[in-house]
């Protein structure tokens, strides 16, 4: 036989190695996620007291003052918390209902040709660059109102928004038995009590993981809210104001070098809550999880 | 009457996509025709030159496009190494274990971290140890931004690439491995040319992402307009220079910028296209 | 007059291919009919036309008339058909977002029926005792649906549906889904839910037809074949088909 010991042995040897390549490098691909968190606590665990929550952003003068003096950067990202709540809220009012009936009729109308051509664009609109669509919110909005407003950046957001809820709604009602419609109609109901009173019940569990995590998806969004929210000092619930959010606001501590020491609680802020809202995501579809 | 009303409604939000999808493009094109009559949409293109002093005015976008293709195939290049293996890794080796998928997802979150903080870290991390390689004196540049963003990427390359390999047929490996195949043959010779098409797709879409990444890059390339020389030559992405020029714009400058965008949604619609429609057939 | 009359039923998917093919046949009331026929021969298609269920897939024809009670539901609204046969399928279906008790009251939720709570709890409970499932759940009314087992569930999808005094309960083979044991539950019943309602059931279990039939239809590439009492039928079937059929030569 002209097949030797040896190669068998070289081909085992090749196995075992691609095999801890692999293990090592999925290893180090986890890395970046920690170190990125560590770096994040340990330069800024310091910021993180109460006034950091309850004070608005510093200006450059005081900062400076107290870097001086060696003290703690007075002030915290409160205009940036009510910012981004304020966007994101009305990010969410708009999206979520067109999203969710979108959803539906993509999956009510499996065959049909126009659902075809929805699919498409959604999947087209999911793709637009975060940049673009801030040009987009900025033409629609900012332009005809002659200013940036906190309407303008959660129409942006709202068309980022949009694609994720409309495809995560159609794929948890295509998850869902046939059966449980028909055993519906078969009651007698009318096709909107099957879908409002059955089906989307039955489905709340992976429309609102999809909710959390497109909001997760668009809350560290900064490009597109420059271009159209743009900032603000003071805490502003006027929707058609320019208003701050925490991304905006780590925008601006990193461009001014007496603020600098605050990108990081803030950003340390910013990735805490958009974790926890996938945590918490992750946990509503285990809990949810269709039978 | 009830049912109807409520049919009508689902239309119109399927609808709303057609008509927001129809607006975004008018409104681009609209909005980027200064732009293009004044320099002509070829010119536009292939002119390097981005000069916004009143006397000499004119733009082209050529920099641009090559900074955001070099700095995108750059990192697809770079995120091949760590999201290959990942993808193996859940979706071979330890495909449907508990360990998989506490991998895919630690690696998973690595798209939830915004391109903000990606920026920040590339800025404070990396770009001193490029500077200490002696790389680069500022440690800006291509290279920089397109390790950040190869890292940003990986996640959206590994998650799909492992759904692809996970659907290889069991029947096709087993085949193999009754034949006395080592695991690495099974995966080169089977699995991998089974998969090879989705795999393909899957880092089309990611290079997608990667071309109109925003933040990340626009705080690492260096802002320059120019085309970059080289891998550790500044320069700008489309992306970026209308995140750094935006604000104050106005008049035909602003009309370029929009034209930028236009492009890049041109590029990126393309980009995605194609992967989705592979996606599709492959799936089907 | 009979409760049920099928004057020339056709029912097809495609143009030209009739999946039901003139069928025609009367129903008298407190009878089980069974409607025996290989896969495919347009038996469940029958069952889902009499409440027009059938119409959920894409391009469908019906033509003749399918008369309840006189009326031709082909006419009637939709949903007032199905409320008034109610229909039992393969697999248990109980909705998986409410409890026992709102299952058995679904029907009137969906419709939008208010009831007082004595209304309610009379309901539930005669439609609960009506499918023997009262003692085993009633003092879990409040846990969902889908904590019972498969026999369980199927008998409370009867209770449901029994729940809004159906003139008709159609079945589509209510236990193809489960094990014997509660095969044989659910048949006790339906001999007892014969003294108050009418049954039409498809099967394609032919000792199941012969255990609890009255009346049975043998279909084949959707033709009614034959329609006669079981008894007759299983003793002395009148058409060469339904004896191959019968004695296994194909099915």
């Amino acid at each position: 036989m002209g097949y030797g010991v040896s190669k068998l042995r070289f081909r085992n040897w090749k196995n075992k190695a691609f095999y801890i390549f692999v293990c090592v490098m999925s290893g180090i691909t986890m890395f970046p996620l920690f170190f990125i968190i560590w770096e994040l606590i340990k330069k800024g665990y310091k910021q993180f007291n109460y006034s950091f929550f309850t004070e608005v952003a510093p200006t450059s003068m005081d900062a400076m003052l107290a870097k001086m003096s060696d003290s703690v950067i007075p002030g915290g990202v409160l205009n940036g918390i009510t910012g981004s709540l304020l966007i994101l809220g009305m990010a969410i009012v708009f999206a979520i209902p067109v999203g969710i009936l979108a959803g539906i009729y993509l999956s009510e109308k499996k065959e049909s040709r126009f659902a075809g051509i929805i699919r498409f664009l959604t999947d087209l609109v999911q793709g637009i660059p975060s940049i673009v669509v801030g040009i987009i919110a900025y033409a629609w909005v900012v332009k005809p109102m002659h200013g940036y407003s906190a309407l303008a950046g959660s129409v942006a957001l709202a068309i980022m928004m949009l694609p994720l809820v409309i495809r995560s709604t159609e794929e948890t009602l295509n998850m869902l038995p046939v059966s449980l419609k028909e055993a519906g109609l078969a009651l007698g109901a009318s096709y909107t009590n099957v879908i409002l009173k059955i089906l989307l019940p039955s489905a709340f569990g992976g429309l609102f993981t999809g909710i959390l995590l497109a909001v997760s998806r668009i809350m560290g969004e900064t490009a597109p809210l420059m271009l159209t929210a743009l900032g603000a000092a003071a805490v502003n619930w006027d929707w058609s104001k320019p208003t701050s959010s925490l991304p905006l606001l780590i925008w601006e501590f990193y461009n001014d070098p007496n603020l600098i020491d605050l990108i990081w609680s803030s950003s340390l802020l910013l990735l805490l809550l958009i974790l926890t809202l996938n945590l918490i995501a992750k946990q509503v579809a285990n809990k949810w999880k269709i039978q | 009457m009830k049912d109807k009303i409520f049919k009508s409604l689902l239309f119109f939000a399927a609808a709303l996509i057609l008509i927001l999808t129809a607006g975004i493009v008018y409104s681009l094109v609209i909005r980027s025709t200064d732009a293009f009559a004044r320099f002509g949409f070829w010119q536009f293109v292939t002119s390097p030159e981005w000069d916004p002093r009143p006397e000499s005015e004119h733009y082209g976008a050529l920099s641009f496009i090559v900074g955001t293709l070099m700095t995108s195939v750059l990192a697809l290049f770079f995120c091949i190494p760590f999201s290959f293996p990942v993808a193996l890794f859940t979706g071979e080796y330890f495909k449907g274990k508990k360990v998989a998928s506490l991998v895919g997802s630690v690696v998973n979150l690595l798209a939830g971290i915004p391109s903000i903080v990606y920026g920040l870290w590339g800025f404070y991390t990396l770009r001193p140890i490029i500077i200490s390689l002696g790389l680069n004196e500022q440690g800006f540049g291509v290279l920089t931004a397109s390790l950040v963003l190869a890292i940003m990427i990986i996640p959206y390359a590994s998650s799909l690439t492992s759904e692809f390999l996970s659907m290889v047929p069991n029947d096709l490996k087993e085949g193999a491995y009754s034949l006395g195949a080592t695991r690495l043959e099974v995966i080169s010779r089977v699995s991998f040319p089974a998969a090879a098409s989705g795999i393909l797709a899957s880092y089309i879409l990611a290079l997608g992402r990667a071309l109109g990444e925003t933040m990340a890059v626009t705080m690492l390339i260096g802002n320059t307009n120019n085309i970059p020389s080289s891998l550790i030559d500044t320069g700008n992405t489309m992306a970026s220079v209308i995140a750094n020029q935006f604000g104050e714009a106005s008049g035909l400058k602003l009309s370029s910028l929009i034209a930028i965008g236009l492009l890049l949604f041109l590029i990126t619609a393309v980009i995605n296209s194609i992967a989705k429609l592979a996606m599709k057939r492959i799936k089907s | 007059m009979r409760l049920l009359e099928l004057n020339r039923v056709c029912v097809s998917y495609t143009p030209g291919k009739n999946a039901v093919n003139n069928v025609s046949a009367a129903i008298g009331e407190n009878t089980i009919t069974a409607i025996m026929g290989p896969s495919g021969c347009g038996k469940s298609t029958l069952l889902r036309a009499i409440n027009r269920m059938h119409e959920l897939y894409p391009n469908v024809e019906t033509t003749g008339e399918i008369l309840l009670k006189g009326k031709n539901v082909l006419r009637m609204n939709p949903m007032e058909v199905r409320r008034r046969a109610g229909m039992v399928f393969q697999r248990p279906n109980p909705f998986p977002t409410m409890s026992i008790y709102e299952n058995v009251l679904a029907g009137y939720k969906l419709n939008g029926i208010r009831l007082g709570k004595n209304e309610r709890e009379e309901i539930v409970e005669t439609s609960l005792r009506n499918v023997a499932l009262w003692d085993e759940v009633k003092d879990t009314m409040n846990k969902k649906g889908s904590f019972l087992s498969g026999g369980q569930q199927q008998r409370l999808c009867i209770a449901r549906a029994l729940a809004l005094k159906p003139e008709l309960l159609l079945m589509d083979e209510p236990t193809s889904a489960l094990d014997p044991i509660s095969t044989n539950r659910i048949e006790e019943l339906l001999l007892e839910l014969k003294e108050q309602f009418t049954i039409v059931i498809v099967t394609h279990n032919m000792a199941q037809a012969a255990r609890i039939s009255d009346y049975s239809m043998f279909m084949y590439l959707g033709d009614l074949v034959e329609y006669d009492t079981t008894k007759q039928m299983f003793t002395k079937p009148g058409d060469k088909r339904t004896e191959e059929y019968l004695s296994g030569v194909f099915g």
